[in-house]
């Protein structure tokens, strides 16, 4: 049933169309304490028919970042948002609301983690299916009825027609989310975030909705922005990864480099603080805990927590930088290796 | 092997009654442990993993007494506690303890720490002297500076507050711990460090654990033996690298295939499980796992497999397992 995890571990050519390309991002909260900087100069890419995980602790500013992209955050007078977030070459940063509408849940969606409050428990789970077709594509409510009829059977929901007049409390936590992947999908996206979609459920549905996704990709060829905490899921579905500390990116590479190679200390201490299955060896920790945004750090986040911490880490930021091909750090580390050299 | 037995539990049941109706009449029961036999051994870790309403929170809470249990025994150190009266109970609530799952709820945020950990200390009537000097010490056991004490429980992140709540179930030197999820809301990082904390203080106090998790690579880790529950009651329980190496039972196996594995490179088997678990209410007849199974064959539609041994210290309750045996030969 999985034999078609390999293939689609392969690296991603540079050549693919770019769906997704998101510059120096920041968002900022101002608050009563102070501005409380989530997001702070995040740069990624995403690839036609690629899957990136962003893996993260919790307050780490994965979901900001997804929520910021998805236009949900920055129209409030305490967000600040600046940077530049291209949608297949079109910086959609600053365009009116209007236009945001149109490209929402027609060229990008987005999954949350907790099915059962992102579907509204007032109308059938049909009835919110056919609502993407109607209003983005202007189709009528019985044509958009099959189509949602269609999604869920798509989805594997068992007798989707019975199914589609159903309200989400007589669906299961499994179902619920299904049903919102069909949600998310009914205008075949070109960009789906997928926001810990998995994280609510048991581990044999998560395995089930994780294979969904996967045949998802391979059948529609959308990119897929993949927020999580597991490391084990990341292995599982991604491309490429990249992994966020305190608003950072720290680093990025494809899912083989990441799990073989890690070169940032935290990743490293995050590859070891997980039991691997069949070990009982101790775990490695980190000590302490991730800051506090209101008051981060001043040089590198990392540095209070890391064991190879310098005085050149306190004092200045490092930047994210290319180290290998397609595989980039940011730690100061890797230029005294490279100067070392 | 026998005179190590902590706790012993014999024919556990706990049914919860459905009410509906004006007079609130009992419709159904909900069936949430239906019939769960086990022995804990002094000094081990048993870990008890399954999926969301398997019932090993309940199990774990009737263990305690937190409870009533409908049917069945609890023997800790071969006194049966299901029937002690409220003081007797009082008094052999010392040894056994719980931590919680969320480290959020289970404090109160109107108590300082100092008072949260003191709290069983006054109930034992501990001198303020005693007091004092135990909840400083056990504060340092579990790694939270002393000039903490008077802080609240708002002023701590989630890997510390369930630093707290460890050190509030030690207060009274317990022999028997049930830790019901204790590294679930926790990140990766935290996890760890609570993991650690736990095996230290395990192998100081010479503790026994009962570890109820749903990720069974978090269970594997800590546990000595560990017992897979379905729908209720247990399917399969052995000594926790027999049960990865020679799994018996079919869910176990599609359980652990369904583990996502940090490890891109490994090419695994995956078994699907179709559907999703029945309901409590009205659980199948026959095998509970049947109208899941992939092996099902027709005596396990109609009878209930009993939990049995079929290998040393091996238990499944499984109609065919003498046949997956001889397949892993």
């Amino acid at each position: 049933m999985n034999q078609n995890k390999k293939a689609i571990g392969k690296e991603v050519s540079p050549m693919k169309e770019i769906v997704l390309e998101v510059k120096d991002l920041k968002t900022h909260f101002r608050t009563r304490k102070g501005v409380v900087k989530a997001v702070d100069g995040v740069s990624f890419k995403v690839h036609k028919g690629e899957t990136f995980a962003l893996v993260g602790e919790s307050g780490c500013g994965k979901s900001v970042t997804c929520m910021t992209i998805m236009g949900l955050i920055g129209r409030k007078k305490n967000e600040v948002v600046s940077g530049d977030i291209l949608f297949k070459e079109r910086n959609i940063t600053n365009i009116s609301k209007e236009e945001r509408r149109k490209l929402r849940g027609k060229n990008m969606s987005i999954i949350f983690q907790d099915p059962m409050t992102s579907l509204n428990p007032v109308y059938t789970v049909g009835s919110q299916i056919a609502e993407m077709p109607m209003i983005h594509e202007g189709k009528s409510q019985s044509k958009a009825k099959k189509i949602a009829v269609d999604m869920l059977g798509k989805v594997g929901i068992p007798s989707p027609e019975k199914r589609v007049n159903e309200y989400p409390h007589q669906f299961s936590g499994g179902m619920r989310q299904r049903g919102v992947i069909g949600m998310s999908l009914a205008c075949n996206p070109e960009l789906l975030i997928a926001d810990e979609p998995t994280t609510a459920l048991d581990v044999t549905i998560q395995a089930q909705i994780l294979e969904l996704l996967r045949k998802l990709k391979e059948d529609s060829k959308s990119a897929i922005i993949m927020i999580t905490h597991d490391l084990g899921v990341v292995a599982e579905v991604s491309d490429s990864v990249g992994v966020m500390y305190a608003g950072t990116l720290v680093e990025k590479a494809s899912v083989k480099d990441l799990f073989k190679n890690p070169m940032h200390p935290y990743t490293k201490g995050l590859l070891k603080s997980i039991p691997k299955p069949g070990s009982k060896e101790r775990l490695t920790i980190i000590e302490g805990q991730p800051p506090d945004l209101h008051n981060a750090p001043k040089g590198c986040k990392f540095y209070p927590r890391c064991s190879y911490a310098m005085e050149k880490c306190k004092e200045e930021m490092p930047q994210l930088i290319e180290i290998e091909k397609n595989h980039k750090a940011a730690c100061w580390l890797n230029e005294v290796k490279e100067n070392g050299k | 092997m026998e005179n190590n037995v902590l706790v012993e539990v014999k024919n556990l049941k706990k049914y919860f009654p459905i009410k509906s109706g004006l007079l609130s009449r009992t419709k159904n029961y909900l069936k949430a442990v239906d019939g769960v036999d086990l022995k804990i051994y002094k000094g081990e870790t048993i870990g008890i993993v399954g999926e969301s309403g398997c019932g090993k929170s309940t199990t774990g809470r009737l263990i305690l007494k937190l409870l009533e249990a409908t049917e069945g025994e609890v023997y800790f150190e071969g006194k049966e506690i299901t029937n002690l009266d409220r003081n007797e109970l009082k008094n052999m609530r010392k040894d056994f303890q719980m931590v919680f799952q969320d480290p959020y709820a289970c404090l109160n945020p109107r108590l300082s720490i100092k008072s949260i950990i003191e709290e069983p200390l006054k109930t034992h009537k501990y001198s303020p002297a005693e007091r004092k000097k135990k909840v400083e010490e056990l504060l340092d056991k579990v790694g939270i500076p002393k000039s903490y004490l008077d802080r609240y429980p708002h002023e701590f992140s989630g890997g510390q507050r369930q630093r707290i709540g460890i050190a509030r179930a030690l207060a009274l030197n317990p022999k028997f711990i049930v830790a019901d999820e204790p590294v679930a809301a926790l990140d990766v990082s935290i996890q760890a460090q609570i993991l650690n904390l736990m095996s230290d203080l395990q192998e100081e106090f010479n503790l026994t654990y009962l570890f109820i998790a749903h990720d069974l690579s978090v269970v594997q880790y800590i546990s000595d033996r560990i017992g897979v529950m379905y729908l209720g009651s247990m399917v399969e329980l052995s000594e926790s690298q027999e049960l990865f190496d020679y799994t018996i039972h079919p869910y176990t196996r599609a359980l652990l295939s369904a583990i996502p594995i940090p490890d891109p490179e490994i090419n695994k088997r995956q078994i699907d499980l179709e559907g999703e678990i029945p309901s409590p209410i009205n659980p199948p007849k026959g095998c509970r796992f049947h109208t899941r199974c992939p092996y099902v064959e027709d005596i396990c539609k109609k009878e209930r497999p009993k939990f049995r041994e079929v290998k040393k210290e091996h238990y499944v309750a499984c109609h065919l397992a003498e046949k997956f045996i001889e397949e892993q030969k």
